[in-house]
């Protein structure tokens, strides 16, 4: 108040003093993003949580050992395991070299740091930067001094981006996100300056994204359809010319460097967009020129008319080459986000990952608290004074709001456009309500008079906030709000999204927490008992991890990229044994490894996961394995005595439930999963021995036996072996068939 | 119907309200469309064996192209109003370091 008086010296230190107070809130938000996300690792340890990471991990361990060329071409020989896997050409390389990057770095700033601390804390640390990509995002769209504040704060702690960041989780969208927020700034930069060069700044961090994330589609679906809707309202400009051009024209031949993307973006139907807008945008710019040249009413409605017949033509061409298969139709699992129907059906692989179910409505709230009321205002406020960045917020949030809604795991590419929209609408609230100089009082009501027959709308009301009392109540209710989002993000975070699955924790009754570590003992058993190539088979989720952890070759893994081989895994899993055990044979399986938590109550095992098994299998082998026998007569899905006899005599089955009744007393077998009892009588292994059982019973490992020395197949032998021959053996000659030589 | 007259005028405009080096980006611009669709012309009559090859080269004349147009859209004193930020030298400029990049994509892609 005082400084007001003193001229313009002053009028520099408060500019000053505001930079460095943002520079300090900026600070203080990335240190808040950072924070919030190391719950796993204060807890428990600096380890690398879920599935995909393990591979993740392992690349970049391969990276940082053998160096950057062998790593583009590296064919690994450990997974998939009769055909192995061409990594360099089937992955997206930018986080690997991303954290590769900064392991060399660091060395170089003799801070030696090992490989997996900074795998473990690379998310965290993307996620201070995306705070502040938001930040600037947001300064793009609205003139509000706080609005870029505020959105970062959102970003950096709201719980459906955190979800996905929190330290340990070293996926890709660790970086993705920072860098798909970082592009769109660009992109926004580019088009409102009109400058070549923030176009190619946007084409490189575009190049970097396509490198990172499959996710880059959305933005090269999302930029063409900005044009679009811009040159549809009219808006077209010269600006819009060079940055959409530079963009793709520098950003496609960038985005085909990276050798799993290599042609796909002339060939196939998600990268058409694009590629269509860039034609389009040419004619509209031949036509805006033309017009420049000529007047002329008639010759204006002749172009429309060529303008619409191009356009037509255009989509009419790529109708015809997709038909004629010049250019790829949608992907499967692109086209499952349109036909939500269409991967349950066709590809049950896709479904049965449980990230690809549409999203129920808790969860919105769950993941944005009050972020998602906020939006559709922020949205709104769009819409009131409409800029082209502003037509870009509400492209991006019609498109991310249909994206979430048909797939949970899409609601992290929703989360930033909510955070800027729902950061304008605060900071639309907090600058009407927080400003001390109170409106000034309406001259004389007479001016503005009712004007008959004008709209009731059309009058000026006299809007203005006189009083103080209204002031603090909006701007303290505001703020509660605000406090309340901070701690329903930091419990949200705490308590959902901070557990590595690797490590199960429960809680014992005196409330001392019990933490269950049968995963990393039977992968330890693996590593340390087993020879080098021991073959592992499993069902698919576990490979990334047996590659990781126990370091042995699988069959199957996470990338599930060749769907018979998986069929085979899981065919082998769910026939009898005299069937799997060719299969296993072939394959040169050494050991099985079955995930069982009947004994813990731990729901994620195989046996839940079994139906998906025979499903997959019947996609391939409908002859042999049918979905139809694992259920009752009634259509049930049982495991005891109820069970039918393809359930009871499959080998997932028998694996799974091999010795458990022993572990109890008579007639007390209990199923805890499934909550039923099982019979004392347990199924019998012929051709594989138990190996392996962790502490608590939850991953099982058994050896596949060698063929039999004198030639009996595995039940005769093994009933030999438990003395069930017969007492009388017939004198009568069985029926046997001659001998071919 | 009065196609000829249109062209004619657009004929016209150009040679009159074109300054000297816009003409000379102009014929570039010409340059670098014969020689896309030569390009082109020959991927269609040889096939497109390898691929890569013909898309750096195609892609290096399109890249260009439009580039060199933007270049030509950012110093047209018509322009000017629409880019206030942006001087014919910073557009040259711009125009260099995109073209940089353009070119060391398509030498790397081509292999």
């Amino acid at each position: 108040m005082a400084a007001k008086t003193q001229g313009p010296a002053v009028g520099y230190t408060t500019e000053s003093t505001r930079t460095l107070l943002r520079v300090v809130i900026l600070c203080f938000i990335a240190a808040a993003a950072i924070s919030s996300r190391l719950f796993s690792v204060i807890r428990f340890e600096s380890i690398i949580h879920e599935f995909d990471p393990w591979f993740n991990f392992r690349a970049t361990k391969y990276l940082v050992a053998n160096g950057f060329h062998k790593f583009w071409d590296w064919f690994d020989d450990r997974t998939w395991h009769p055909l192995g896997r061409v990594t360099g050409g089937t992955l997206y390389p930018g986080l690997m070299v991303t954290s590769g990057a900064i392991y060399h770095a660091l060395r170089t700033l003799t801070i030696p740091v090992d490989i997996r601390n900074i795998c473990v804390l690379l998310a965290p640390a993307c996620s201070g930067l995306t705070a502040f990509a938001t930040y600037l995002l947001t300064n793009e769209m609205t003139t509000s001094p706080s609005a870029g504040l505020l959105a970062a704060v959102f970003m950096g702690i709201a719980p459906g981006y955190i979800s996905r960041s929190v330290a340990g989780s070293y996926d890709n969208e660790a970086i993705a996100i920072f860098l798909l927020v970082f592009t769109f700034y660009l992109w926004i930069k580019a088009l409102k300056l009109g400058s070549m060069l923030w176009g190619a700044l946007c084409a490189l961090f575009y190049g970097y994204m396509v490198a990172s994330w499959g996710g880059y589609a959305f933005i090269t679906c999302l930029l063409p359809v900005h044009a679009l809707v811009l040159i549809c309202m009219g808006r077209y400009s010269t600006r819009l010319y060079v940055s959409y051009t530079t963009w793709y024209a520098l950003g496609t031949l960038a985005s085909m460097q990276i050798p799993f993307v290599g042609f796909l973006p002339i060939k196939t139907s998600e990268h058409m967009p694009a590629l269509g807008i860039f034609g389009f945008i040419q004619l509209i710019g031949f036509i805006q020129y033309v017009r420049s040249a000529i007047s002329g009413r008639q010759f204006q409605t002749f172009l429309v008319t060529i303008l619409v017949a191009t356009f037509g033509l255009g989509l009419l061409g790529l109708v015809a080459l997709t038909s004629l298969g010049y250019v790829a139709p949608w992907s499967g699992r692109f086209y499952s986000l349109w036909d939500t129907g269409y991967a349950k059906i066709h590809i049950p692989i896709i479904a049965s990952v449980s990230e690809h179910q549409p999203t129920a409505w808790p969860s919105f709230f769950f993941d944005l608290n009050f972020l998602i009321w906020l939006f559709p205002a922020g949205v709104y406020l769009c819409f009131q004074d409409l800029k082209d960045e502003h037509v870009f917020v509400v492209v991006y949030a019609l498109f991310g709001s249909y994206f979430a809604g048909v797939m949970v795991r899409l609601m992290l590419t929703l989360t930033p456009v909510v955070c800027v929209a729902a950061a304008m609408a605060a900071s639309q609230i907090l600058d009407t309500y927080l400003s001390w100089k109170s409106a000034t009082p309406p001259e004389e009501q007479e001016a503005p008079k009712k004007v008959k027959g004008g709209l009731r709308g059309s009058d000026k009301p006299n809007v203005g906030i006189y009083s103080n009392l209204t002031k603090v109540m909006v701007s303290g209710s505001m703020l509660v709000y605000l406090l309340m989002f901070v701690s329903h993000c930091t419990w949200v975070t705490s308590n959902a999204y901070s557990s590595p699955s690797v490590v199960l924790a429960s809680r014992m009754p005196d409330g001392s927490q019990h933490i269950i570590d049968d995963y990393r003992e039977a992968y330890q058993w693996l590593r340390q008992n087993t020879k080098e190539d021991a073959k592992i088979m499993s069902w698919w989720d576990y490979g990334y991890q047996i590659g990781g952890m126990a370091d042995r070759p699988t069959l199957v893994d996470n990338n599930t990229w060749n769907n018979t081989h998986i069929a085979t895994v899981g065919k082998a899993m769910s026939s009898r044994e005299e069937v799997s055990y060719p299969i296993m044979r072939q394959h040169e399986v050494d050991y099985v490894l079955v995930v069982f938590g009947a004994l813990l109550g731990y729901s994620g095992d195989d046996i839940n996961k079994f139906l998906w098994m025979v499903r997959i299998a019947e996609g391939i082998w409908p002859d042999e394995v049918k979905e139809r026998d694992f259920f009752t007569p009634q259509g049930e899905y049982r495991v005891d005595e109820g069970a039918t006899e393809t359930m009871k005599n499959s080998l997932m089955y028998k694996m799974s439930y091999y010795n458990y009744a022993s572990l109890f007393p008579a007639g007390q077998a209990a199923d805890r999963v499934r909550g039923v009892r099982i019979p004392d009588q347990g199924p019998v292994l012929n051709t594989l021995e138990e190996a392996f059982t962790s502490e608590n019973w939850i991953i099982r490992i058994y050896k596949v036996k060698d063929l039999d020395n004198i030639g009996r197949d595995h039940a005769n032998a093994a009933a030999f072996e438990r003395g069930q021959k017969k007492k009388k053996p017939t004198k009568k000659r069985g029926a046997r068939v001659l001998r071919v030589d | 119907a009065n196609w000829d007259k249109v062209l004619q005028n657009i004929y016209q405009y150009y040679m009159n309200e074109t300054p000297q080096r816009t003409k000379l980006i102009d014929v570039f611009l010409v340059f670098i469309a014969v020689v896309g669709a030569l390009q082109f012309l020959y991927c269609i009559l040889a096939g497109n064996y390898p691929f890569n090859a013909f898309l750096s080269g195609f892609g290096a004349t399109v890249g260009q192209f439009v580039l060199t147009i933007s270049l030509r859209i950012q110093t047209a004193a018509a322009n000017k109003s629409d880019f206030p930020e942006v001087s014919p030298e910073r557009a040259f400029a711009d125009y260099v370091v995109c073209s940089l990049i353009l070119h060391f994509f398509c030498v790397n892609f081509i292999n």
